[in-house]
């Protein structure tokens, strides 16, 4: 690690929306050659901080210094960030997907009309070598996976001569074998002296990677610490303002469940679907929370589709409490008392210009059916109801949801699903992009629906987090179901054996 | 003090239309002083009737203000437009004739009670909607594109309907739906578009149909995993929208007793369209608001009637001069212009601190 020189000084940054203090005496310092996790909740401010620092905002109070210049930088619009130097790469790669890689690296930046193809080919090619990317230039961008995709736009900002590197969130919709490869990109980035600021909401990757961490809370800073000074619990502590007792808690409450008697809420025997999933057999009973795990793509979030009828069943039986039951679409199901909160939240889940109030009571509405709507009170003491019982932060159910932050976002959908009062839920993903203290919430509330009785299906990329909470794993490869663990077989290890296919006593 | 605030808030989104109507009706007073004079008088069938400026603007945009009621909803849910209208009321005309005087050019009794005219041109309108709304819907065209093809051939078809002539009715009562009943001084259309205002407004209250179109509007995908079936209310917008032109064409047959197949309600969907977007709706589909859209309607038509007052106005030259206002009105709608103006309204009343803290970021 070469400790160079500072490449970016924000200092006193305060930022106000109307109602809202988002940033308030803001310092964060950035060294050559250095990857800096931007660490906080849901809110504290890391995006109107990087928004501020890229020029999507510009700022109430407070400068920004960057490579040691004696002037303060003035940074209006993103194209002057990045003449600046400053280049981002966001969660959703926010390039053309139908344009090829080479016409990706270098669209919007010539200076004349013409382009020189064959030049921009051998260039492209030079730097994808150059860093190692397994991608050709005259590839369509959209047939390289997303972990390549984000590693294009990383060349791009490379290619620009960036000194400041800004990583919103890169690594939330990759497995571990792509995270591995962006990881070994960001050392060899570092290595040649960039900057990288690191915005993630995973706990493991700041400690794999970075350098320094800076922590904020409710858009005010709370510090900057060497990773190696601040333990995870710490970590935590920080983002949250208190001490994290509800982790212990949740194992208390997870050893109390024990086995499950009676007829299963819900059973299905050689279920597949449209989506492409293996006929499989599955079934829950009251109480228990099962999950499904298995590398993205392995057909986890496909079989809990089928399961809710999203994508159209294609052979099998289903029985609901013992009765057989024709789910063809999600309106069946809901009306057999299933639940599901969908696993991409803006894409499936919200409908963002509608309210609070009408994104939670849509479902029940639904199911009330078309001539009886809700009166307006009677749709307010729903949702108000339910921002409280989950304390979902907005100004008030009138708000739109888009304005909410994704935890709060995702609360709403839950709220939107716990309304109908389900026998069964599914939550595909419930914590994916949310803070730790949510997270936390989240996982609670599940052991607590399931103690009342509820069935739960809970679906997490973070393995920890479904040991955690569930009672019994499928594990799926390959979008067919290749071993059930459930007792003290439920550990990390095993997952891996049984997804490996080297779990002889299980599958 | 809090519900006031919730309410001028929601109704923020009227605001650019009703100040639009405002200044044309100011620009009209200080051409006209007159503009706002009502008069009774006698017209030449003998009834009393009420005249002036503002009723004449009624009375005429009662077409655009009816079918600008199922615009914003076939905007809403399909995030596009249907340009068919004006060409569905050709269709829709044609059956109300062809169903009134049969074979006959110009019949001295009607073939058929006039309920029953109107009843077979809604079942048609309705039925040529459902063919838009299957196209967009099913078949996922654009709604531009799918609505092309009745725009291209729907007067053809209305010319077939109506037995390939061009029949003119005598008879009196049917001219009341265009004119006036006797002893009621305000025109008819008038009371038609304000009772299909009170439908729409009772329909939207007491079932589902705002939250639904505006749901799949917004995001499809999440519609239907919360039960709705898209297709199903996409269908149902281009019904609504059938049964509208059905309503607007009864109107304009009765107001001639003929049709002009080739001209009847020609360009009106360009001006249902504007009438949408200048009630504030995004013409992307999604979050609708009614009253913009109607009060958008009487807008446009009253931005007609002005110009027609104006001296040096010809009717060849009015559709640029329209063109030219309509410019004016949709550049100050702009996002950028917005924007600019809530910056220059924020450096003039620069707010002291802010009451909540809430970070929503």
């Amino acid at each position: 690690m070469q400790d160079g020189g500072i490449v970016l000084s924000m200092r006193n940054i305060g930022k106000e929306f109307p109602g809202v203090r988002a940033l308030q005496n803001v310092d964060f310092t950035l060294r050559k050659g250095e990857i800096h996790a931007l660490m906080g909740e849901n809110g504290a401010g890391k995006s109107t901080l990087i928004k501020v620092l890229t020029g999507v905002y510009t700022l109430d109070t407070g400068y920004i210094n960057i490579d040691g210049m004696s002037k303060a930088a003035k940074i209006r619009s993103p194209q002057e960030a990045q003449s600046l130097g400053i280049s981002t790469v966001y969660q959703e790669v926010m390039l053309c997907p139908n344009l090829t890689v080479a016409e990706n690296m270098f669209i919007g930046r010539g200076k004349y009309s013409f382009v020189n193809w064959g030049q921009m080919s051998r260039r492209a090619k030079k730097i994808l070598d150059n860093l190692g990317i397994p991608a050709a230039p005259s590839q369509q961008l959209a047939s390289c996976s997303l972990a390549v995709q984000q590693m294009v736009a990383i060349a791009r900002a490379v290619d620009m001569e960036c000194k400041i590197l800004i990583l919103d969130e890169p690594t939330s919709s990759l497995d571990e074998q792509e995270v591995a490869k962006l990881f070994s990109l960001m050392r060899e980035l570092k290595s040649r002296g960039v900057g990288i600021v690191f915005v993630t909401h995973f706990l493991e990757q700041v400690y794999e990677v970075c350098d320094r961490i800076t922590v904020l809370r409710n858009g005010e800073l709370v510090g900057e610490y060497k990773v190696e000074d601040l333990p995870r619990v710490q970590l935590i502590a920080k983002m949250m303002g208190k001490e994290l007792g509800g982790l212990s808690e949740i194992m208390a409450k997870k050893a109390e469940t024990g086995e499950f008697a009676g007829v299963p809420v819900y059973e299905a025997a050689g279920l597949s679907s449209a989506a492409g999933t293996k006929p499989f057999d599955f079934s829950i009973k009251k109480g228990e929370v099962n999950g499904f795990t298995g590398l993205l793509g392995s057909g986890r979030s496909e079989s809990v589709r089928a399961i809710f009828g999203a994508d159209r069943m294609t052979g099998g039986r289903v029985s609901v409490n013992g009765k057989a039951a024709r789910i063809t679409k999600p309106i069946d199901a809901m009306k057999l008392g299933i639940g599901y909160l969908p696993e991409d939240r803006k894409r499936d889940g919200i409908s963002a210009d509608l309210s609070v109030r009408e994104n939670i009571i849509l479902a029940l509405q639904v199911m009330k059916g078309f001539f009886r709507p809700f009166s307006r009170a009677k749709a307010k003491a729903f949702a108000d109801e339910y921002i409280r019982l989950l304390g979902i932060k907005t100004a008030s159910a009138d708000t739109p949801i888009k304005s909410l932050s994704g935890g709060n976002q995702q609360k709403v959908i839950l709220a939107r699903w716990l309304l109908t009062h389900p026998e069964y839920l599914i939550l595909d993903e419930p914590t994916r992009g949310i803070d730790i203290g949510t997270k936390v919430e989240i996982q609670k509330l599940v052991l607590k629906l399931a103690s009342e009785g509820m069935a739960i299906t809970f679906i997490s990329s973070e393995t920890e987090e479904m040991l955690r909470t569930c009672s019994r794993l499928i594990v799926m490869r390959d979008r067919r179901i290749v071993g059930e663990l459930n007792g003290e077989d439920m550990t990390q290890d095993k997952i891996m054996r049984t997804i490996a296919g080297e779990a002889p006593d299980n599958a | 003090m809090l519900k006031l605030k919730e309410t001028a808030r929601k109704n923020a989104q009227l605001l650019f239309p009703l100040v639009s109507l405002f200044a044309i009706v100011i620009i009209n007073l200080i051409v006209e002083p007159n503009f706002f004079s009502l008069e009774l008088r006698v017209n030449n069938v003998g009834n009393t009737v009420l005249s002036g400026n503002v009723i004449s603007i009624l009375d005429n945009g009662s077409e655009l203000a009816i079918l600008a009621i199922g615009m914003t909803l076939v905007t809403a849910a399909s995030g596009g437009q249907d340009i068919s209208v004006g060409a569905a009321i050709a269709i829709a005309g044609g059956v109300v004739l062809r169903v009134l005087c049969g074979n006959e050019a110009s019949p001295d009794i009607l073939h058929a009670p006039i309920i029953y005219a109107f009843l077979a041109s809604c079942v048609v309108a309705m039925l040529f909607g459902a063919f838009n709304g299957v196209l967009v819907s099913i078949f996922k065209i654009q709604p531009m594109i799918a609505t092309l093809i009745l725009f291209t051939s729907g007067r053809s078809i209305g010319y077939w309907i109506g037995g390939g002539q061009i029949a003119k009715i005598s008879e009196k009562q049917f001219g009341y739906f265009g004119g006036f009943i006797p002893g009621v001084p305000v025109p008819t259309p008038i009371l038609i578009a304000v009772l299909c205002m009170i439908v729409i407004a009772l329909v939207l209250k007491f079932t589902n149909l705002g939250l639904y179109t505006q749901a799949v509007g917004i995001n499809e995908k999440s519609a239907r995993l919360n039960g709705l079936n898209p297709v199903r209310i996409k269908l149902l917008a281009y019904i609504i929208i059938g049964f509208c032109v059905a309503v607007a064409a009864f109107i304009k047959v009765s107001r001639m007793s003929t049709i002009n197949y080739s001209s009847v309600a020609q360009d009106i969907e360009m001006d249902v369209i504007l009438a949408v977007a200048i009630g504030g709706n995004a013409l992307g589909g999604g979050k609708f608001n009614m009253a913009g859209s109607i009060i958008g309607a009487y807008t446009i038509q009253a931005l007609t009637v002005t110009l027609y007052a104006m001296p040096g106005v010809t009717s060849e030259s009015i559709r640029f001069y329209k063109a030219l206002v309509i410019i004016i009105l949709v550049v100050i709608s702009s996002p950028a212009v917005k924007s600019a103006l809530e910056k220059l309204w924020a450096k003039l009343f620069p707010k002291k601190s802010p009451p909540v803290k809430e970070a929503l970021v």
